[in-house]
């Protein structure tokens, strides 16, 4: 779809600006570009290509490694289910078989309404909540087979106005922009800080 | 958005003093609540040297809590003298199978991170801090720039630290999806805007080379959250709690079939699994009607542990003579209800997809083993299934794992931590779980194999 709009640009700007070297801010603006479009477009990445100093295959490159980048669209609600072994050992693979029954789609595949994608996936830091599963990374503890028909049914309904678009992460971002910044710049134009200067010299003179 | 829930029972609390307090993740909350004042240990570091601050780490020996275990304040002292710029990369990718510690110390105590990243960069010279938090965990994230935005507004970050000589940016950055990448050269490639795969060693240590080819150091969530309490008390108080050659408490996630799963902070050295496992405050013993199977003592990488092992103390010394570590805390109870070859290829599985591809060893050998475990586990097994596991494992990590294949007595003799044929210990990760079920359930992967065997003499013709 899209390169990114003049307010998302001006964003990607300020997160660039943050890093020594601008080719650090890659991630966080293919994060950027899923937010705004849903899914990682290829104008997208070409458009970050040119804001930190590379060539799009360099931002294909890096973007293609990590599975939370989706470069085709998928459903507008992300739903992962964890079958790493503390959620298998309480009904993982029986919950993903069971989700698979309600939305009607194997793992991997998305709703023909576009409304979810269901994958099963890695360890996701809730151990011992299991099972467990996210949608768009919102967090769902020990969901029983009831829970998980219950949830997908209040979305459908529009009930869950915490869990944002596919894409969105965080809703805070970082205000670290211009004068706030106390350090930035290649690490060939840094040298030793001041405060370990004072004190190397206090040291030397006593 | 509910909060992560938690059950931090024990004292003494150095790093979960704040998790029953509902607001302790704002600054005003961090100031008033928990063992000790918010952001006093970052005054009371502002006092020192940088120098007398590294010798306080390094006299409370605080082991790194991401899974290693190498002692923070040696680790600070390894940069280069005179190499400027120094990074913090601070590894908040906690990814590895069972492990849930810092999600919990990120979203219930952004603070104390925070302030534990102040104090390392004061004392070693770090300029410019990266908070690499896991891209899965969006709470995470919103909290600890709530409370980055926080501290900059209250002078507590940024330029002049305090009205101090003291300036420093702490950068929050997301990932993006991958396991390896807390490895800490990958995770310095993924910063970078790489790829996240392993640098070749050496150098060992990114102290000597790291972000950007300069002198980094990557501490974990755990273990920056120890600073606070440690500046303010004193190594000496802090060498008080946990056994001298762990000093200290350890969060430790307790999952599977127990009745209480939960984070708990436990005394290094000193607690006991079984205590873990059956303590009211703890686990509260096995499930109902069942008994321990096997427990995995620190996150899928681990080789397994089985009843026999349940009083040792956890301790990281005592559990690596046994065969195994601690690593990132991860505890996974497994009892009599498991089926062995199950696990075991789930786990498989887990680093089958997350091997980065560099080093082929790893990227053929454990999809390798994923496909033959599959097969075993559908029924579809061959009798020469077990040998070639244990062949394609010898191939990662090289072992006495073929000659256990006809002797099965030098199973016993499992070496760890393992060798290696790649340049990051993914591959040989996937090779605890196969030789650790083969060691102790061998007849289950045999009677799995055996059955297929029984219905292909059944439907094949007996003349050819």
């Amino acid at each position: 779809m899209a390169r990114f709009t003049e307010a998302n640009e001006k964003l990607a700007t300020e997160i660039v600006a943050r890093y020594p070297r601008a080719k650090s801010a890659t991630i966080p603006l293919c994060h950027l570009a899923q937010e705004q479009d849903g899914y990682l477009a290829d104008d997208a990445m070409v458009h970050i290509a040119d804001l930190v100093g590379v060539t799009p295959a360099e931002v294909l490159g890096t973007a293609s490694f990590y599975e939370m980048f989706k470069r085709d669209p998928v459903g507008k609600y992300l739903v992962n289910i964890c079958t790493n072994i503390s959620c298998q050992l309480l009904g993982g693979e029986e919950l993903l078989a069971h989700a698979e029954k309600t939305l009607g789609v194997t793992s991997g595949s998305t709703t023909s309404d576009g409304m979810f994608t269901l994958e099963d996936v890695e360890c996701i830091a809730a151990c011992t909540e299991a099972p467990a599963c996210q949608v768009n990374y919102r967090y769902q503890h020990a969901v029983s087979n009831d829970d998980f028909d219950a949830l997908i049914q209040s979305i459908r309904s529009g009930d869950r106005d915490d869990i944002p678009p596919h894409g969105t992460l965080a809703k805070v971002r970082q205000d670290l922009v211009g004068d706030r910044i106390a350090n930035v710049s290649p690490p060939e134009e840094q040298g030793q800080p001041v405060w370990i200067a004072r004190h190397s010299q206090a040291g030397a003179a006593s | 958005m509910t909060d992560t829930p938690t059950s931090g029972v024990d004292v003494p609390k150095i790093v979960s003093s704040r998790w029953d307090v509902l607001d302790a993740h704002t600054l005003a909350g961090y100031r008033q609540s928990g063992s000790y004042a918010g952001y006093e240990g970052l005054r009371k570091a502002l006092t020192m040297s940088p120098t007398a601050v590294m010798d306080e780490v390094k006299a409370a020996t605080l082991l790194g809590r991401g899974g290693a275990g190498f002692p923070a304040g040696t680790k600070w002292g390894f940069c280069p003298p005179d190499v400027w710029p120094r990074y913090l990369v601070v590894n908040g990718d906690e990814s590895e199978p069972g492990t849930y510690k810092d999600r919990v110390l990120m979203e219930r105590d952004p603070h104390q991170l925070i302030e534990g990243c102040l104090i390392a960069a004061y004392s070693v010279g770090v300029a410019q801090v990266f908070l690499y938090v896991r891209g899965e965990m969006a709470h995470a994230q919103e909290r600890i720039a709530a409370a980055l935005n926080e501290a900059y507004e209250a002078n507590l970050v940024g330029k002049n630290i305090l009205g101090s000589d003291f300036s420093v940016d702490i950068v929050l950055h997301w990932g993006a999806g991958a396991y390896i990448v807390g490895e800490e050269t990958a995770l310095i490639e993924s910063l970078e805007g790489n790829r996240g795969m392993p640098r070749l060693k050496p150098p060992y240590f990114p102290a000597a080379k790291g972000l950007y080819l300069k002198p980094t150091i990557v501490n974990n969530i755990e273990t920056l959250s120890n600073l606070p309490w440690l500046l303010i008390n004193g190594a000496d108080a802090f060498k008080q709690f946990g056994s001298e050659a762990s000093p200290g408490t350890r969060l430790i996630a307790l999952s599977g079939h127990v009745k209480n799963p939960g984070v708990f902070e436990i005394l290094q050295g000193t607690t006991t699994f079984r205590e873990l496992f059956e303590d009211e405050r703890y686990g509260g013993g096995i499930r109902e009607g069942h008994d321990l199977k096997m427990f995995i003592p620190g996150g899928g990488s681990a080789p397994w542990f089985f009843p026999e092992q349940v009083d040792m103390a956890l301790e990281g010394r005592p559990v690596g003579a046994a065969g195994s570590m601690l690593g990132s805390g991860a505890i996974v109870v497994m009892d009599d209800s498991t089926d062995a070859v199950a696990a075991c290829l789930r786990i498989v599985r887990f680093f089958a997809r997350e091997s980065c591809g560099k080093c082929t060893p790893c990227r053929e050998g454990t999809s390798w083993l994923e496909k033959i475990l599959q097969r075993i586990f559908d029924g579809d097994g061959r009798p020469s299934d077990i040998d070639a596991l244990l062949d394609v494992s010898d191939n990662i990590s090289p072992g006495p794992y073929p000659v256990a294949a006809w002797a099965e007595q030098s199973l016993d003799a499992v070496p760890f931590p393992p060798k290696q044929t790649t340049i990051c210990p993914l591959g040989p990760s996937a090779v605890a779980p196969v030789v650790s079920a083969l060691r102790r359930f061998r007849p289950e992967f045999e009677a799995k194999i055996t059955k297929r065997d029984l219905l292909q003499v059944a439907v094949e013709p007996s003349h050819v």
